[in-house]
């Protein structure tokens, strides 16, 4: 594959998006776990479906030929539907959990509908679904670079304030911090990564990708900075040789990536077990 | 003027209701600098409900309330109170992370967004850890310790942002009883060496009487509010008084 990655530009975009999105994912992926948000992404990854599905059919009924990314009308849904679920989050106050169905099954529901409207599956919504390495153009790659930048910066640059608002919520209001803000900076930034990495693993797989390697990584780490280093090592892991097997046995790439996360999970499982025993 | 300034806190004709039922009733307290006050009352006496006024966290009906002379509406400069609360036992204990990350985490408001902890503020957390004793265990994770560490930690992260008065709501529930009396002389220390003005908010009076300087009786009125060794020569007539009928369920074994 190296030389392969050399030679055609499809694989080198595949490859550089699949190793900014295992950093990015699982970066995020800690706090949403800490957090127990991990269905929020769930949620998202759907409303993002919605939007790239509302993309494909324009430019299918309407405008005939390719205008603008997919990619950017599944973002613009994904931050949408995170900020729904924020205001859901509220109106429900005693029922907090309630938002993540309501917009998983809205996200879900308008797919179904615009898809039905183009008049069914093409393969290009198939490579959304599932990933694909053969899909990700240079624009793609481009706009999750962009991205990973913005999420890293911030992520420094708030880390103070997320890892109090996650350890210990009423802590952080007492002390002054504007926990409503850094919360739907955080969400949004969750919202944008969503949808910058259903190209790789796909949408239905999405939010494995920032919970599996944290899952793993929780297990053995001392202290919340090694969590995130440890989650970011399986991610990027998961994702490398995911793509390799992907490319070399002509498998999903989604599917391929999560299950090597989840035999990381199981191997770190069972490596803890054999050391305590 | 002058004697305003001293006062760390202030309380003047303090009431508070919740709908309909009175919680609190005409409550005047002062809190000099330096001071050790035991704030004790049954469960319901409205204990954690005065101290989310003092914090700014409820609004009273009436009355006024001064931390540092600034009437509490006004007041910004949080990171002079560190606040303990019961509650603290009751967090994620698989979160991952480590005893000085915790304690770190209580400097975020003082150091302000956007900003990295200094060489200075890392000292100051681990001045923190070793001012409660736990620099064994500074790299552990805080899910791995006892309740009874946890609760030292958690006041290191209080002290750590070096607050003037430290307010703690019941912090041995979960304890175990025989770090108690530890616990009770690490906070001694403190306010005998660091000078931190300290509320302690207790329903168990037995404990704190030897170590406190001050004592007030909290049971929807304030029933007594002076020096600790004059509260040590009330009768216990007079104290279930104050009480009612829950004295005779407090612990006097010291």
């Amino acid at each position: 594959m190296v030389e392969a990655i050399f030679q055609y530009e499809f694989l080198q975009n595949a490859f550089f998006t699949g190793v900014l999105i295992g950093i990015v994912a699982p970066l995020l992926g800690v706090f949403i776990v800490v957090r127990r948000l991990s269905l929020i992404a769930d949620a998202l990854s759907h409303v993002t479906l919605a939007g790239i599905a509302a993309s494909l059919l324009l430019e299918k009924k309407l405008l005939g030929s390719f205008l603008f990314n997919p990619l950017y009308m599944g973002m613009a849904f994904s931050v949408a539907g995170s900020l729904f679920i924020e205001k859901l989050r509220s109106v429900y106050k005693h029922y907090q959990e309630l938002a993540i169905p309501i917009i998983l099954s809205s996200g879900i529901g308008l797919s179904v509908i615009f898809i039905s409207m183009a008049d069914g599956f093409n393969t290009d919504l198939f490579s959304y679904l599932f990933g694909s390495v053969s899909a990700v153009s240079r624009s793609d790659l481009w706009t999750v670079l962009f991205i990973t930048l913005g999420v890293i910066v911030t992520i420094c640059l708030l880390y103070k304030e997320l890892f109090l608002l996650s350890f210990d919520e009423e802590h952080a209001v007492a002390s002054g911090i504007k926990t409503k803000t850094v919360h739907f900076v955080f969400i949004v930034l969750v919202a944008l990564v969503i949808a910058a990495s259903m190209r790789i693993v796909g949408i239905l797989l999405v939010s494995s990708l920032m919970t599996l390697p944290v899952a793993a990584s929780i297990r053995i780490a001392r202290g919340f900075k090694q969590t995130i280093v440890f989650s970011i090592l399986f991610g990027e892991l998961a994702v490398i040789l995911g793509l390799i097997f992907a490319y070399y046995l002509d498998l999903a790439p989604g599917g391929t990536i999560v299950m090597l996360a989840v035999l990381i999970l199981l191997l770190v499982i069972l490596l803890k077990k054999w050391r305590r025993g | 003027m002058m004697n305003e300034q001293e006062k760390v806190l202030k309380i003047e004709n303090l009431s508070f209701r919740y709908e309909k039922e009175n919680v609190l009733e005409d409550i005047n307290l002062s809190v000099p600098k330096g001071a050790f006050l035991g704030l004790v009352g049954p469960n319901g006496s409205g204990k954690s409900t005065l101290l989310k006024c003092i914090l700014g966290l409820l609004k009273p009906q009436s009355g006024k309330i001064y931390l540092f002379g600034t009437p509490v509406s006004q007041f910004k400069d949080w990171h002079r109170i560190g606040f303990v609360s019961q509650k603290a036992n009751s967090f994620n204990t698989g979160f991952p992370a480590t005893v000085y990350e915790v304690v770190a985490s209580g400097l975020t408001s003082k150091i302000g967004l956007f900003r990295f902890l200094s060489k200075k503020d890392k000292q100051a957390v681990i001045d923190a850890i070793e001012a409660v004793g736990m620099q064994p265990f500074i790299n552990r994770n805080i899910g791995e310790l006892s309740g009874g560490q946890q609760q030292r930690v958690f006041i290191a992260r209080a002290i750590v942002s070096q607050p003037d008065l430290l307010i703690l709501d019941e912090p041995t529930v979960g304890v175990d009883v025989h770090h108690v009396q530890n616990f009770y002389n690490m906070l001694d220390e403190l306010n005998r060496h660091l000078g931190i003005t300290l509320i302690l908010v207790t329903h168990d009076i037995g404990t704190i009487t030897e170590k406190v300087t001050h004592v007030a009786c909290l049971n929807k009125h304030l029933h007594f509010h002076g020096k600790a060794q004059e509260f040590a020569q009330l009768d216990s007539k007079e104290l279930s008084q104050f009480y009612g009928h829950h004295l005779h369920v407090l612990s006097h074994n010291h």
